[in-house]
């Protein structure tokens, strides 16, 4: 009931191309997350999907058929932006229920569609409440149950977290999985935040410069990157690349995950200064200068005690470790 | 006493100025209600004197009411300026909406010619205007004003409102597209409540000179008929007398119709009910 394809999907806007050709397959249930740099063409997509952009060419297909020259209210989707966007002027009753009024939905089953998102995003006491007298949080609940109220074949998130703080972001991001867990729906969603796109993904579109790097599942991403913008964009924090020549390897680049990393006080691999520690009680980062390899970041689980100045030896898990040619792409 | 936010001199300076200025700004009005109300000698003995028990005079208001056909003068300022406010608003809105809002060939173009007629006053096309209008037979009709003024308010409304509505929400305008709302009902219902006090703004800039303008009437509209009140002012200015009593009492009414709109504007100007909708 929500299957989309894309079809070498391109869009240029005057002379600057966007998106370089998208194909993408998301069948029915699938929680795709799009995640990349900004500017890389991820909300563009996503608007393209929506079809609040014309694509240049390429076609969008929404349960097998072509929706390339549908309105975006006749796509069968629901979408909830970053900045909420609800109507001012309507409550949050009318809010939530304005486009299955407009599609001339009978007004008991309005009713009882509203009654089961409300009940679901425990919104019923503010039914009665105009956007402006709700809290953020609030605010983005409502944008979500206009959603959910008309029954999509498809779920388009732009970036939904971006305006919360950070306790409400991580509470909404539980709820939007719980919400994808319990709908069953087939929910497409955006944002920059690669830890978002790991907790809620069943399958990651990574993207940068208007192309796909790679797609597939949060592990499958984290521990087979494809290339070196993908190793380092999956991960925090983020991926150590080492020239390899410095190493002598014969790889243009060799990538450690800070995580893979081990010290010793005596001896190891890379010999190298403590610039800075980072203590965050679960975990300690720790910015190593080394004599080889440069600047490096090692996360260590658990408390450990290390003064800026003083000297470590770090060394690599030599399977966990990532080799790259000068193309960028992982050498097997 | 000084606090973090407040010092006195500070403070003091600044009403001393926001005062004078005050004074500056109401003093030829206060002078023109007040003469008003006085005899003929007493605008002449004592013009800046309120006036007293023996200057105290309604004649002007009496010669207003009595003579001429003020009422009728008064209707027809304002038809003329309620009926071009709401066309510039309607279509300046509009136009600002589009260029704002979409993106089509010649988009910035368009937007330069429709905002030239701030710089060019429409004054000077005063002689192809009247030709025009003989053409077209409607000289000494409400309509030639109402168009001139239209057209005349326009440049200004679109720049600024176009400027406002690039501020509107993308999102809330996409939201409403998804939503299966029309074009014109995201513009109606969406966006025009959004800008609303900008839209006071521009009708509060294009109402005064409408209200107060004496040359457009005098050349397209001069008949009994369609007389405006500013026009109707000048029937006491004679050649060799000049009945100052008659013409600051119709300069006093004259204020009032246009104080009533500027007040019921300037609600606007203040109310914010974008608060909620975005962030």
């Amino acid at each position: 009931m929500g299957s989309l394809n894309i079809e070498n999907v391109k869009k240029a806007f005057g002379p600057v191309e966007v998106l370089k050709g998208i194909n993408l397959e998301v069948t029915d249930g699938e929680f795709v997350v799009f995640v990349g740099p900004s500017g890389c063409g991820k909300s563009t997509l996503l608007r393209v999907i929506a079809g609040l952009e014309d694509s240049t060419s390429g076609r969008v297909v929404i349960d097998g058929a072509d929706v390339s020259a549908t309105p975006p209210a006749k796509r069968g989707i629901a979408m909830v932006f970053q900045t909420y966007a609800l109507y001012p002027h309507l409550t949050v009753k009318n809010n939530m229920g304005l486009g299955l009024k407009q599609a001339g939905t009978p007004a008991t089953e309005i009713d009882r569609r509203i009654g089961i998102a409300s009940s679901m995003l425990s919104l019923e006491p503010y039914l009665a409440r105009r956007p402006a007298e709700l809290s953020g949080g609030q605010r983005q609940r409502v944008a979500i149950g206009r959603a959910v109220v008309r029954e999509p074949k498809l779920f388009l998130f732009d970036e939904p977290l971006s305006n919360l703080d950070a306790a409400l972001r991580v509470n909404t991001r539980l709820e939007i999985a719980q919400l994808h867990r319990r709908l069953k729906a087939t929910m497409i969603y955006v944002t920059h935040d690669q830890v978002e796109a790991m907790t809620l993904a069943d399958k990651i579109v990574v993207l940068n410069a208007g192309k796909i790097e790679q797609i597939g599942g949060p592990m499958e991403l984290y521990n087979a990157p494809a290339n070196e913008f993908v190793a380092g964009f999956i991960g925090s924090p983020k991926m150590n690349f080492v020239d390899g020549a410095r190493l002598g390897e014969t790889a243009k680049t060799i990538g450690v995950r800070p995580e893979h990393l081990t010290v010793d006080a005596k001896s190891g691999a890379w010999k190298g200064t403590v610039v800075h520690a980072e203590h965050l009680g679960a975990d300690t980062n720790l910015y190593l200068d080394c004599e080889k390899a440069g600047l490096i970041t090692v996360r260590i689980f658990g408390v450990y005690n290390a003064e800026p100045g003083a000297t470590l030896y770090a060394t690599p898990d030599p399977a966990k470790t990532y080799r790259f040619g000068a193309d960028g792409k992982v050498l097997k | 006493m000084s606090t973090a936010t407040h010092s006195l001199p500070r403070t003091i300076g600044a009403h001393a100025v926001l005062l004078t200025y005050t004074v500056i700004a109401l003093f030829p009005v206060i002078i023109v209600i007040m003469n008003s109300f006085k005899s003929r000698a007493g605008i002449f003995g004592a013009p800046l004197t309120p006036p007293t028990p023996k200057t105290f005079d309604l004649i002007g208001y009496t010669t207003v009411i009595g003579q001429g056909d003020f009422i009728h003068y008064f209707q027809n300022s304002l038809v003329v300026t309620v009926a071009s406010l709401f066309f510039v608003l309607l279509f300046g809105a509009m136009a600002a909406f589009a260029l704002s809002e979409y993106r089509f060939r010649g988009n910035s173009l368009m937007g330069l010619y429709l905002a030239l007629g701030i710089m060019i006053p429409i004054r000077l096309g005063t002689v192809a205007i009247l030709q025009l209008m003989v053409a077209s037979g409607l000289v000494n009709t409400l309509t030639a004003l109402i168009l001139v003024y239209t057209a005349q308010g326009l440049p200004l409304a679109v720049f600024i409102l176009s400027e406002f509505m690039k501020q509107v929400s993308d999102d809330l305008k996409n939201a409403g597209r998804i939503d299966g709302l029309s074009e014109y009902t995201i513009f109606f219902r969406l966006v025009l409540p959004l800008v609303r006090p900008s839209m006071a703004t521009v009708a509060v800039f294009t109402m005064i000179p409408i209200w107060n303008d004496l040359w457009f009437p005098l050349i397209l509209a001069p008949s009994e008929e369609t007389k405006t009140v500013t026009l109707g002012a000048q029937l006491f200015l004679g050649q060799f007398v000049t009945n100052w009593n008659a013409i600051l009492a119709a300069l006093s009414l004259a204020i009032m119709p246009v104080l009533i709109l500027y007040v019921i504007f300037s609600r606007q100007l203040i109310r914010g009910i974008t608060s909620g909708a975005v962030k």
